[in-house]
């Protein structure tokens, strides 16, 4: 079922992705520059390798939506008037694209639109570029551009504070004063053409119109945070079936054997008769796939229905237009296979044991087994153990090779356990981190250009501001022999507050005065050390290039990042004391009536509310990856439940003659119990420290797959990680002990002592 | 023939049916029976005379349908489960056709499980030596043989000192000259202790050895003989 679950969503989505990019001609390569003249795009069109080329307009806007306080964000994208673009084509899913010649219709996101219960039709207020305009809808629409919509600093989307409206090119252009230009770029590839250079040639001939570098596909960040998000699926997809899997192909295994030893007298009676070795083998190899069918299709149809029901949280996240769910075919076989397989292993050893002794010996009840001493037992422990530890210990002693198996199982089980407690608790605590101990600001404001430091007096005198912290981002690429990383160099103050830069025990530390702070994870990737020299290509302004020391490396979990102080940054820029925008603490109760004061600033390009991005992260990752997570803990705990009550049931058929007899003795059920009890017990005890040991390996396997430049999840063990793991095999325990319990005062004693065995 | 005060277990109109299914099975239609101190009784019966049906209630295992149980004083008729494994723990002796021994158990072990749990035993060491085991003390069943297998289910029965020992085709899964060596077990321990003894069996020949020898058929006692010699265990021959 989890191989279904997850290959199905995987391949779901995956197919939905590739679909829309195909019908909506998703461009490949995309560029951003200061302002280039539409004469430019003729020319760009006859670099070699280049297939369809499209120009527009863009850039950041402010809304105001009637009933809604809070700061909206959106990004404003041009389209041919009146028509489709060739490239990154809408889905329309309602209304119509602007009419030619109207300045005022826009085409809204889905996601958006929907938050607020816009309909074609509805207005919202915007400002552009300084300017207040009374915008329409005239469509709503998906686009594969923005299949995830988070703002630009934000981790997920917030469709109530984030939008996308697609305006007539001639309107937008003439809002930004961009007539005869343009500012994006998106193009397709010719097929077999060298990406690399096409990319390169891009940039020399955008360089002059302040080009801040052309990226591919995989630095666009709607396909960036799904390609992530699908990356995620595949280490779930192949970790976690897997697991499952040889687990139960294990207990299929273990059942198939004990179903058929029980009928070893009907298997004697059939060869009695003259059934031949053969037709026995194909009778019960037919009844073990049978069996496995029947779990298989049961399988299939939980696997694809919870698929279905993920998918349809993702899909809150990632916007397609259509979704199907076809169980990959590989997926269906493999699980069959595997499963039929082990059963048919299983089975076949149980059928081997029966034909092969002559009938009249199968029909005669077998030979006491044997047992030994256990090394227990020349223990000094010897004492405390008493008739029933005893029987216990060598009944698990005499197969050492099954309980083993049966440990391996609960831990295997138990691990599983650990493993999705760790990834709720791990979640957690890095959101801790990220806004508790970093991200310290209630409120992120970004201006529309670098402006001089003095705009600083002016936010200290707004309602509510209790401290003000300036900071300038710049676009750059950071190179390191062959590797490079496009990200922005944030440029901070000496001693950061709102922002701190967090050493590992937590404590804040100044920026060195010189030299570069990146995020360990980057400073990996880029194979950087402490002192190594960084080569820094800067993508705005004059796009210089600069050698910087890597000073430290800071363990973050969210994001990666290179910050230096702000005066080395303008001083890297050429400028003067400049910033980019500011990190406000607030009065929380003057929030309101700052948002409006803000509102009126023309230099602000964006609001952004700390609370809100985090309270939208931590819902993200609830809808998503922890139901995954609890999806898993409750199949790890009926796992578990699984290998615990199939063993205890194998032990109390082996036993039932031993029990009755015990009670035939005078011994009380409370008593008997007791052996059936602490066998249960004992395997549980015995399962929960390498359980312990499978679930550090499982979290670090997970870890480690999870680990990207968006995020990676610490990989810390609380205790109550530890004990959520035991605590699980201790319920599934005392489950199957009271149905053990059940069957117990259900055992008719005389019936079975008088049966030969 | 003993006086009233010497009877141990008495039976008055005692039935027993099952239901198998859609049939009711008469089992037991009405016996009367009385067992005294320290004899030796050989219940005989064809399969499906009601025998073990019988031996079950006498044990303590089964209830009655209707009639009466009285052992001494105490009126087993109407007693709960928990006073019936009471019974069983301190006064009752069982001795089964396949021993069901506990495999995982040595024979000391096996007898250690009943001396456990009673008030007044013999050490297991003293029962096994009792039927001759001494040597076999710390052998596991896989390790003796058919008859010594049962003797140490007979070792495990006397141990707690019975006032009853009940045993079902005690040589049922024996040769004769085994079942013959079991047989002399008994009695031996039947002429030194003051158990009685019951033994069920379809084997006519067990019959010589007894005190007295109670026929039953279709659920009910045919007849009660005294053998006019009662002969040795190792007289026996079938």
């Amino acid at each position: 079922m989890t191989l279904i679950l997850a290959v199905t969503m995987l391949d779901a989505l995956t197919r939905a992705q590739a679909r829309f990019y195909a019908s909506h001609h998703f461009a490949e390569v995309f560029a951003d520059i200061t302002r280039a003249p539409l004469s430019l795009v003729g020319r760009l069109q006859r670099l070699p390798g280049v297939n369809l080329i499209e120009a527009r307009v863009g850039g950041p806007v402010r809304l105001t939506v009637s009933d809604f306080t809070d700061p909206v964000r959106g990004q404003l994208v041009s389209i041919p008037d009146g028509r489709q673009p060739t490239l990154n084509r809408l889905h329309l899913l309602a209304g119509q694209l602007p009419m030619a010649g109207r300045e005022d219709q826009v085409v809204a996101s889905d996601a958006f639109a929907a938050a607020h219960g816009l309909v074609p039709g509805d207005h919202v207020e915007a400002i552009i570029d300084g300017r207040r305009t009374r915008l329409t809808l005239s469509g709503i629409a998906l686009s594969p551009e923005f299949l995830y919509q988070a703002g630009p600093t934000d981790l997920v989307p917030d469709y109530r504070r984030y939008a996308i409206l697609w305006m007539n090119q001639t309107s937008l252009a003439d809002a930004y004063g961009m007539e005869g230009a343009f500012n994006q770029l998106s193009l397709t590839l010719q097929a077999g053409a060298d990406r690399e250079g096409v990319i390169d040639a891009l940039d020399v001939a955008l360089a002059r119109y302040g080009g801040t570098g052309a990226r591919t596909r995989h630095d666009q960040p709607s396909h960036r945070f799904l390609e992530e998000e699908l990356d995620q699926q595949r280490a779930q997809a192949t970790i976690l079936p897997t697991v499952f899997l040889l687990v139960s192909v294990f207990l299929l295994h273990v059942v198939m054997t004990r179903l058929i030893g029980t009928q070893r007298r009907q298997i004697a009676l059939l060869k009695a008769f003259g059934y031949r070795d053969s037709e026995l083998a194909r009778h019960y190899a037919g009844l073990a796939l049978l069996i496995v069918l029947l779990g298989w299709a049961l399988g299939v149809g939980l696997g694809a229905w919870s698929a279905r029901w993920m998918a349809g949280l993702y899909a809150e996240y990632f916007r397609f237009p259509e979704m199907r769910f076809p169980i990959p075919l590989w997926a269906l076989g493999l699980s069959l296979l595997l499963a039929g397989l082990s059963a048919l292993a299983g089975a076949g050893r149980a059928v081997w044991q029966a034909v092969s002794a002559p009938p009249a010996e199968a029909m005669r009840p077998p030979a006491p087994r044997r047992f030994r001493r256990t090394w227990l037992e020349r223990s000094p422990l010897r004492h405390a153990l008493g008739s029933e530890g005893r029987i216990v210990l060598r009944h698990l002693g005499r197969q050492p090779a099954k309980t083993a198996l049966s440990v391996t199982g609960i831990a295997l089980s138990a691990g599983l356990l650990m493993m999705g407690a760790w990834q709720i608790e791990a979640l957690d605590r890095m959101l801790d981190r990220q806004y508790r101990e970093i991200l310290r600001m209630d409120i992120e404001l970004t201006f529309n250009n670098p402006t001089p430091q003095r705009a600083l007096g002016e936010l200290r005198h707004l309602p509510g501001v209790l401290v003000v912290e300036p900071w300038r981002r710049v676009p750059a690429t950071l190179i390191h022999g062959h590797r490079q990383y496009r990200t922005a160099l944030l440029g901070l103050e000496a001693i950061p507050r709102l922002r701190p830069i967090v050493d590992a025990a937590g404590t804040a530390r100044p920026l060195p005065a010189e030299g570069l702070v990146l995020t360990r994870y980057l400073g990996e990737w880029l194979g950087v050390e402490v002192g190594d020299l960084l080569e820094v290509a800067i993508m705005e302004g004059h796009r210089r290039h600069a050698s910087l020391p890597v000073a430290a490396l800071v363990d973050e979990p969210v994001g990666v990042g290179a910050y230096l102080r702000r005066e080395r940054l303008n001083r890297l820029m050429r400028e003067g004391p400049a910033i980019g925008g500011a990190w406000l603490l607030i009065d929380a109760d003057h929030r309101e009536a700052l948002i409006t004061a803000l509102d009126e600033l023309p230099a602000v390009a964006s609001i952004g509310v700390m609370d809100e991005a985090e309270r939208g992260v931590r819902r993200y990752l609830d809808e998503t990856l922890q139901v995954f997570a609890l999806v898993f803990v409750s199949l790890a705990g009926s796992i578990a439940f699984g290998v615990i009550y199939n063993n205890a049931r194998i032990s109390f058929a082996e036993r039932a003659r031993e029990l009755a007899t015990l009670l035939v003795l005078g011994y009380t059920r409370a008593e008997v119990s007791r052996i059936l009890l602490g066998e249960i017990a004992l395997l549980g005890a015995l399962a929960i420290l390498p359980g312990w040991a499978f679930g550090a390996g499982f979290c670090a396997l997970l870890s480690e797959g999870f680990s990207s430049d968006l995020f990676r999840i610490p990989l810390l063990f609380t205790p109550r990680i530890f004990g959520l793991s035991a605590l699980g095999v201790i319920l599934a325990s005392g489950l199957v002990g009271l149905l053990m319990l059940r069957r117990l005062w259900r055992l008719d004693q005389v019936a079975v002592l008088k049966a030969p065995e | 023939m003993e006086n009233d005060r010497d009877v141990v277990l008495a039976t008055r109109g005692l039935t027993r049916h099952y239901r198998m299914g859609e049939v009711t099975i008469q089992a037991l239609r009405g016996v009367d029976l009385e067992l005294h101190r320290s004899e030796l009784i050989v219940m005989l019966g064809a399969s499906g005379s009601g025998k073990s049906t019988l031996l079950n209630i006498l044990g303590g295992l089964d209830r009655a349908s209707s009639g009466t149980v009285h052992y001494g004083d105490s009126d087993l008729t109407h007693a709960s489960q928990r006073q019936l494994t009471t019974y069983r723990r301190h006064h009752v002796g069982f001795v089964f056709q396949f021993y069901n021994l506990i495999a995982s158990l040595t024979a000391r072990e096996n007898v250690a499980m009943v001396t456990d749990i009673s008030r007044d035993p013999l050490t297991p060491e003293a029962a096994l030596s009792r039927v001759g085991l001494e040597g076999r003390l710390d052998h596991f069943p896989s390790q003796l043989s058919g008859g010594e297998q049962q003797r140490v289910a007979i070792a495990r029965a006397i141990a707690k000192r019975p006032s009853l020992l009940l045993c079902d085709e005690p040589t049922g899964a024996l040769d004769s000259h085994t079942g013959i060596r079991v047989l002399e077990v008994i009695e031996t321990l039947n002429r030194e202790s003051d158990t009685t003894m019951a033994i069920i069996t379809h084997n006519a020949v067990i019959g010589e050895m007894a005190d007295r020898v109670i026929h039953l058929r279709d659920g009910r006692v045919e007849g009660i003989t005294v053998p006019t010699r009662r002969r040795r265990a190792s007289e026996l021959q079938w």
